[in-house]
């Protein structure tokens, strides 16, 4: 925004100096050209500035809509079954009782367990990659490999996890006594952590290495330790950026489908514990939507997608507040 | 600059207009909600050699088999979505589709959805096979009604269990607990099942009852038949249910199932068709499941093709009733042979015969459209 201001002025500015060196009759002709060409640049760029502010609108207008339809669409469903469906234990597209509370505390439970293992890894590797070693072969490949684990498909990690990591999480069951079923809520969460360390890591990368070095070097100069640095500098500069990444993760967690649908063990029972099998609300709403064959049904399982919806935004809004509390510190 | 500012405001309200205005018309559309995955194929479809079906998935290996087949002597082309079910029917109803296909037979409500008759075409017969993994167990293993129905509420929970025992006196079942595996998406399959195990128990028709998708009492849910599958084979203790082409192209182990006239039968193409060798009302909405027939399997089902009586509705010609109808004709009859192949039980003569009256019965403007 700045430059661009700067170079309109240095247009405009740039007029007199040319009017001193050239000859008298070019001078007009010269002039004129030169404000013709400024009023097209500012024209240029007032609309430069109304497409932003267009394709702005679109994303806000894009995202009412979506919780407009979502609304519309589950009213046979609030109707018919009211708030009750929020806490009601029981999903019965059979009786037509639906009640949202097992998927709900399933969805909860994943996301806020992937999020505590992810953690950890997610900012060891920021550190890592954004203190210890921000250059040479190696952590660049451990950052491009952090990266690609962003880019690989859902479905690919509910593959894998169905086929090698429920095995050992079966095994490990075996060990603690409880029920080997190896689906469940435990071996989604973990899945899920795999899939959201990439997004507090490179946010958070990018942060410790935004951390000014004077500040760094005064603590180094008062005798601080590496580790000091770390922890009374770098960690307490960056905090609200390390907050957002884990927000970022934890937005991904709520809403991924595939995968833990593929090793969440897909029933309606209320969990007994972490290794019992569940369900989420986005892995319903991809496994009943297809074949819901009532009206109220369907609405039902529209209505679990506004819970989705506002479980995340609610979520956000408390992690803004975090994040602004940090921030104004 | 100040004009600037108004026109900046000028675009705002008028892109609030058009977004208020969006808004509005898609609510309007949303009204009939079932048709979510109605798209604009229809109307593509003005072209009358090319007719459009949707529904079962279970049908679709035969159907792009037998459909590949009648294009390359016929020339007419069929397009058709594998989307589920239930989402076939709702095409039919918004009449996005010439036809549709279903595992199961309309239901009350959706009968009242659409606005004129529809029949049912028998087009092929599927089976629900149990399938187990017990590693120890080298006989197949035999299971009655009561038992299956039983395993499935959670009341029997040990493969050793004296009930299971006694119908497998040789096998030696272990000690594990079962692990139920059952689909977790809406499937025609599960249909088939449960309306199976609602016929032949009561705790279960009260408890559960018959659907697409049911509240399961036990057990874990895998999606599609390749994730009951996996859950399957990769747990010991397992048992679930899976259709029948499926468990044989995997090469699973099946259990025998004793069937109403309390024989143990053995899943297979012939014993399916056997299955629907029965009395078959005029309307073809029969379900085969614990069927009379002596060598029949009992858990097994017709899968239909929909069509509304009337052909001509919109604009719809003739040319393309007729089409429609001679395709579904050489379905039932020549396109069956394909069936085998596949693992599909091809249809019973009991159940071709109906299936031709119910075709004539098909009417263009108030004509019989087949002669």
């Amino acid at each position: 925004m700045d430059t661009s201001v700067e170079n309109g002025s240095v247009t405009r500015s740039d007029l007199p100096l040319r009017v001193i060196n050239s000859g008298k009759s070019m001078i007009a002709v010269n002039a004129r050209q030169k404000i013709r060409r400024s009023f097209n640049q500012i024209r240029a760029e007032n609309i430069f500035k109304r497409s932003l502010v267009i394709i702005g609108l679109i994303m806000v207008v894009l995202v009412l809509g979506i919780l407009l339809t979502l609304v519309i669409q589950s009213l046979p469903s609030i109707k018919s079954l009211g708030l009750k469906y929020l806490w009601g234990r029981v999903w019965d597209p059979v009786q037509d009782i639906y009640g949202a509370w097992p998927f709900l505390l399933g969805t909860l439970l994943t996301s806020f367990l992937a999020l505590l293992i992810s953690i950890p890894f997610s900012i060891s590797v920021a550190i890592f990659l954004g203190e210890y070693y921000p250059k040479g072969w190696l952590p660049n490949l451990l950052k491009n490999t952090v990266e690609l684990i962003a880019a690989v498909p859902s479905v690919i990690y509910g593959f894998w996890g169905l086929a090698v990591l429920v095995p050992i999480v079966r095994n490990f069951e075996t060990h603690i006594g409880v029920e080997p079923v190896g689906v469940g809520i435990f071996s989604s969460s973990l899945i899920l952590a795999v899939m959201i360390i990439p997004y507090a890591a490179s946010l958070g990368r990018s942060m410790i290495q935004m951390v000014p070095s004077p500040l760094k070097e005064g603590a180094y100069s008062l005798g601080a330790t590496r580790w000091e640095v770390i922890r009374s500098v770098i960690l307490p500069y960056t905090k609200s950026g390390l907050f957002a990444g884990i927000l970022l993760s934890l937005g991904r967690a709520l809403g991924e489908t595939m995968a833990v649908t593929m090793v969440i063990g897909n029933t309606s029972l209320i969990p007994k514990n972490i290794f019992s099998p569940g369900n989420t609300m986005a892995s319903v709403i991809a496994n009943e939507f297809t074949e819901a064959d009532k009206p109220v049904y369907l609405s039902a399982l529209i209505e679990l997608g506004l819970v989705l919806f506002l479980v995340t935004v609610v979520i956000n809004l408390i992690g803004k507040k975090i994040i602004d509390r940090f921030t104004n510190e | 600059m100040k004009r600037h500012a108004f026109n900046f405001k000028g675009l705002f309200t008028a892109g609030a207009l058009f977004a208020a205005f969006g808004l509005v018309s898609s609510c309007g559309d949303g009204g009939n909600a079932g048709g979510g995955k109605s798209d604009s194929t229809a109307k593509g479809s003005s072209d009358d050699n090319t007719v459009i079906g949707a529904g079962s998935s279970f049908d679709a290996p035969l159907f792009s088999k037998a459909f590949a087949e009648y294009t390359k002597a016929n020339g007419l082309m069929v397009n058709y979505q594998s989307v589920g079910s239930g989402a076939g029917i709702s095409q039919l109803t918004n009449k996005t589709v010439d036809f549709g296909a279903s595992d199961a037979p309309m239901n009350g409500k959706q009968d009242s959805a659409v606005s004129a008759p529809v029949l049912h075409v028998p087009v092929t017969a599927g089976a629900v096979v149990l399938s187990y993994n017990l590693p120890d167990v080298k006989d197949t293993l035999q299971l009655s009604p009561a038992v299956l129905a039983d395993i499935f509420l959670g009341v029997i929970t040990k493969w050793n269990d004296p009930r299971i025992v006694a119908l497998n006196k040789t096998a030696k079942l272990p000690a594990t607990s079962i692990v139920i595996a059952h689909r977790s998406d809406g499937s025609g399959t599960s249909n088939i099942f449960t309306t199976y195990l609602s016929k032949v128990s009561d705790a279960w028709n009260t408890k559960v009852g018959k659907g697409s998708s049911v509240n399961w009492p036990a057990g874990l849910g895998g999606k599609g038949n390749e994730g009951v599958a996996g859950l399957i084979k990769q747990t010991p203790g397992a048992i679930g249910y899976i259709e029948l082409a499926y468990a044989v192209q995997n090469n699973m182990a099946f259990a025998k199932m004793q069937n109403k006239a309390g024989n143990f039968i053995t899943p297979s193409i012939a014993s399916v068709t056997a299955a629907a060798n029965i009395t078959i009302p005029a309307d073809s909405k029969v379900s085969l499941t614990n069927t009379e027939a002596a060598d029949g399997y009992p858990i097994s089902g017709f899968s239909w093709i929909l069509i509304y009586k009337e052909q001509k509705y919109g604009d719809r010609s003739q040319d393309r009733a007729t089409k429609l109808l001679k395709l579904l004709s050489w379905m039932i009859h020549d396109g069956q042979q394909f069936s085998g192949a596949l693992n599909y039980a091809p249809l019973s003569p009991a159940a071709v015969s109906t299936g031709d009256a119910i075709l004539k019965s098909a009417t263009y403007d108030g004509k019989p459209i087949l002669q």
